[in-house]
């Protein structure tokens, strides 16, 4: 499995990984669904950091699609909570 | 292929797919989209290019409130050596309220110090893996058929596409970020046209509109701590009518002959009071 954190670049994870992923991230998205700011950074600093510690950087001259893409690590909570709550769900 | 089900990766992923030109027929396409990618380079090194700029000119307008700051304190000096401590307030406010923007300037600059980190970083990405389509298109075209040639070019494509859209992404995000910071410099500026930080002397002890809102503006606990700071530097208590004049140069002919040059402190005899 492919996963690109956005603004970094791609990394190779094993296919078994993607249960805690999902986790990771649904965290993320139920902080910012929440509305509050609390714990934000560290929940996406956690799926992150789980990307970069579990996965291998793909080279720069490989040429691969993602299977997953991941925002970028400034992201903002007022630019996820755009994204990824109500009608933000069908991007701009 | 795995994915995740998640809401989040599900946006993000369609962002990108959104700015991924997708490739019509990779046969035919494949020296346009070569042509493509090299513009999309050019366009990185251009955002760069706005970044680093707007990055100087919020570097030149930390240097210009830099000056004024110490141009406030020297003022807020002058005047409370005089003992015009209203007028010293004034520009303890309004250097406060530089400071400030100073702050903030310093931390957009930090932030614009990431940003073109990062382009630059995704910039060389970018150009590896179209020095990598480059070659391997060719390879491609020399060892399979047509039909097959087409599906792994496409493939391919795909790769150096998402890179692309993802330093789209990133360029917006800059874009977007610089003109948060212009409109906010572009404030400042006008508090500087407004003469904010102007020679406070010029100005009598006067309150005008730009006073009231500097009140607002600056933060009343740090300009008394400044203003009891410069007092006691000064030397002069509160209770102290007689303030110490030693900040403008003595008239000629009125110094002390003293005996071995004591510094000008407050002590000096016979300078009682009564004069404003």
């Amino acid at each position: 499995m492919i996963v690109r954190i956005s603004g970094e670049g791609q990394y190779r994870l094993d296919d078994a990984d993607a249960p805690r992923l999902d986790e990771l991230e649904g965290q993320v998205v139920a902080i910012v669904e929440r509305g509050s700011e609390d714990g934000f950074l560290d929940a996406l600093k956690g799926l992150l950091d789980y990307v970069r510690s579990h996965g291998t950087p793909l080279a720069d001259d490989e040429l691969e699609g993602s299977d997953v893409i991941l925002p970028p690590s400034d992201v903002s909570f007022d630019e996820a909570a755009k994204d990824f709550t109500g009608e933000g769900l069908i991007p701009d | 292929m795995a994915g995740l089900t998640g809401r989040m990766s599900t946006v993000v992923k369609a962002k990108v797919s959104k700015l991924l030109d997708k490739a019509e027929d990779p046969a035919e396409t494949l020296d346009y989209s070569y042509q493509k990618q090299v513009e999309q380079l050019q366009n990185v090194k251009k955002g760069i290019a706005d970044v680093v700029t707007a990055k100087k000119r919020l570097q030149m307008q930390e240097s210009g409130l830099q000056q004024n700051v110490v141009k406030l304190d020297t003022q807020a000096r002058q005047a409370l050596a005089a003992g015009n401590e209203a007028l010293a307030k004034t520009a303890l406010e309004r250097k406060n309220v530089a400071q400030t923007e100073l702050q903030t300037l310093d931390t957009q600059v930090t932030e614009l110090e990431e940003q073109q980190q990062k382009l630059t970083d995704s910039e060389q990405k970018l150009r590896a893996k179209i020095e990598s389509f480059r070659t391997k298109k060719e390879v491609i075209k020399a060892q399979y058929s047509a039909a097959e040639a087409q599906v792994r070019i496409s493939e391919a494509a795909t790769g150096v596409g998402e890179q692309m859209a993802d330093v789209g992404l990133a360029m917006q995000r800059a874009v977007d970020k610089t003109e948060n910071m212009r409109a906010r410099a572009d404030a400042v500026s006008e508090l500087e046209a407004a003469g904010t930080f102007e020679d406070l002397t010029q100005l009598g002890g006067g309150e005008d509109d730009i006073d009231r809102q500097l009140k607002q503006l600056s933060s009343a606990p740090a300009v008394e701590d400044d203003l009891a700071k410069m007092k006691a530097e000064l030397g002069s208590g509160p209770q102290q009518a007689a303030p110490a004049p030693q900040i403008s140069a003595p008239a000629p002919g009125e110094e002390q002959p003293g005996e071995g040059g004591e510094p000008a402190g407050a002590e000096q005899p016979g300078q009682s009071g009564g004069q404003e």
